[in-house]
């Protein structure tokens, strides 16, 4: 398997994943605008999907197409991080979640848009401009929500807690990403972690939130060593079609 | 006695590449591009593909018709819709269609054209200018409050005007 296939998976899985687990929010959110609002996020995460595991396909050249890569493997081929596959919990877990993502998917995609692979650079060309708008989004309500009520803050204030030691897996580098950065494709995953602490702290020391401390952080994900046990959940409900009726179309 | 075959369901795949001839065929770019802008967006139906900017590309080799279409957002559910009209019109100008998803360079707001601002604000959705706050598309009242970032398409935001009090559609800069 190629690096760049397994760099173009890593950065579909992501999209997939969280796409869709901002999907089953669909007519449950805390309120009609931010019901609209998180299945528009999922949709621009969907879309993504399709380009960056259409591209994995057209690169394997196996004739695998983004659906079949998609709905037609299992957790151990994922290749998605930890943090993404985390379950919704409450509304303060979601938002805490897509945060800390979309605060690492912008730097990441901005700094693809002059990768010197063309197709990875038109897909993030076109892909970080709305991931802006989902960092600014998830920014301002981290901010509302933590700085808010004194439930608002307690319930930001555990959901940080618990997905923060899922942080660091996107600032670990591997040889798939020495390789990458070899070839001019991809940022080194470790030179993005100074800029992303520094706008996530400023932006949760506004929210009046604490920042855990310690470093540890849970990986497995983004190698498809060792998936959390969610992800397997989440892929029965979403491969339930093509498990029920293999090779289904309509 | 056999029955008929029923007539295929509208829209569907079978519908779409029956053959007939019901627009004129086209045989230069130009007549080509004059047929697609007769296309409307399929979710805010008084504007056309090409008042949207997303044609990127569009000439006749033979009877063939080369387009290339750019999405707007890359999980604008319209997409799928827009490229199945593309193909339907091109059939039914007796064109066989080759079209092609262009990503580069990647779509704009700036691409749509200037009568496409205007048709969206005579639909009552402010049109993307860049400025801080959308003016009304009812009563022009720059005083005006978003609602929510993200709205019932992908490409809108739900805005109120404070002068008239009217929720409004906003077409975001992109």
């Amino acid at each position: 398997m190629s690096d760049l296939f397994t760099f173009l998976t890593r950065m579909g899985d992501n999209t997939l994943v969280l796409g869709h687990r901002l999907s089953e929010w669909c007519g449950r959110a805390p309120a009609l605008e931010e019901d609209i609002a998180l299945a528009n996020t999922a949709l621009d995460l969907i879309g993504q999907t399709q380009m960056w595991l259409g591209r994995a396909g057209e690169v394997e050249g196996a004739g695998r197409s983004a659906d079949d890569i998609a709905m037609l493997r299992d957790v151990w081929d994922f290749r998605n991080l930890l943090l993404v596959e985390q379950p919704n919990r409450d509304f303060g877990h979601t938002i805490t979640r897509q945060f800390l993502f979309d605060q690492w998917h912008v730097a990441q995609l901005d700094a693809l848009t002059r990768a010197t692979d063309a197709p990875v650079a038109a897909i993030a060309a076109k892909a970080v401009k709305e991931a802006r708008y989902h960092a600014e989004r998830s920014a301002g309500i981290v901010v509302a929500l933590g700085d808010g009520t004194e439930e608002s803050h307690a319930r930001m204030q555990a959901a940080l807690d618990r997905l923060w030691p899922f942080a660091g897996e996107m600032f670990q580098d591997d040889a798939t990403d020495t390789a990458m950065t070899d070839a001019g494709i991809a940022p080194l995953p470790s030179t993005l972690r100074p800029a992303w602490d520094e706008t996530v702290r400023a932006t949760l020391t506004e929210a009046t939130l604490t920042v855990p401390e310690g470093t540890f952080a849970h990986a497995g994900g983004r190698t498809g060593a060792r998936h959390s046990e969610h992800l397997g959940h989440m892929l029965t409900q979403m491969q339930w079609l093509q498990r029920a009726y293999p090779g289904a179309t309509w | 006695m056999p029955r008929p075959a029923p007539a295929p369901v509208p829209g569907s795949r079978a519908d779409v590449t029956r053959p007939r001839a019901r627009h004129a065929t086209p045989s230069t770019d130009a007549a080509l591009l004059d047929l697609l802008a007769t296309i409307p967006d399929p979710e805010i139906p008084v504007i056309t593909i090409t008042d949207l900017g997303i044609v990127r590309a569009a000439t006749l080799d033979g009877t063939t018709a080369r387009v290339a279409i750019t999405p707007t957002y890359s999980g604008c559910p319209a997409t799928s819709l827009i490229a199945l009209a593309v193909e339907s019109r091109l059939r039914d100008a007796g064109l066989t269609p080759a079209i092609e998803t262009r990503l580069d360079p990647p779509w704009t707001t700036d691409w749509l054209t200037e009568a496409a601002h205007e048709k969206l604000r005579a639909y009552g959705i402010a049109p993307p200018t860049g400025a801080t706050r959308p003016r009304c598309p009812r009563c022009d009242s720059p005083a005006t409050t978003e609602i929510s970032r993200f709205g019932s398409t992908p490409c809108k935001a739900q805005w109120r005007c404070d002068a008239c009090a009217e929720p409004f559609d906003h077409f975001k800069c992109h």
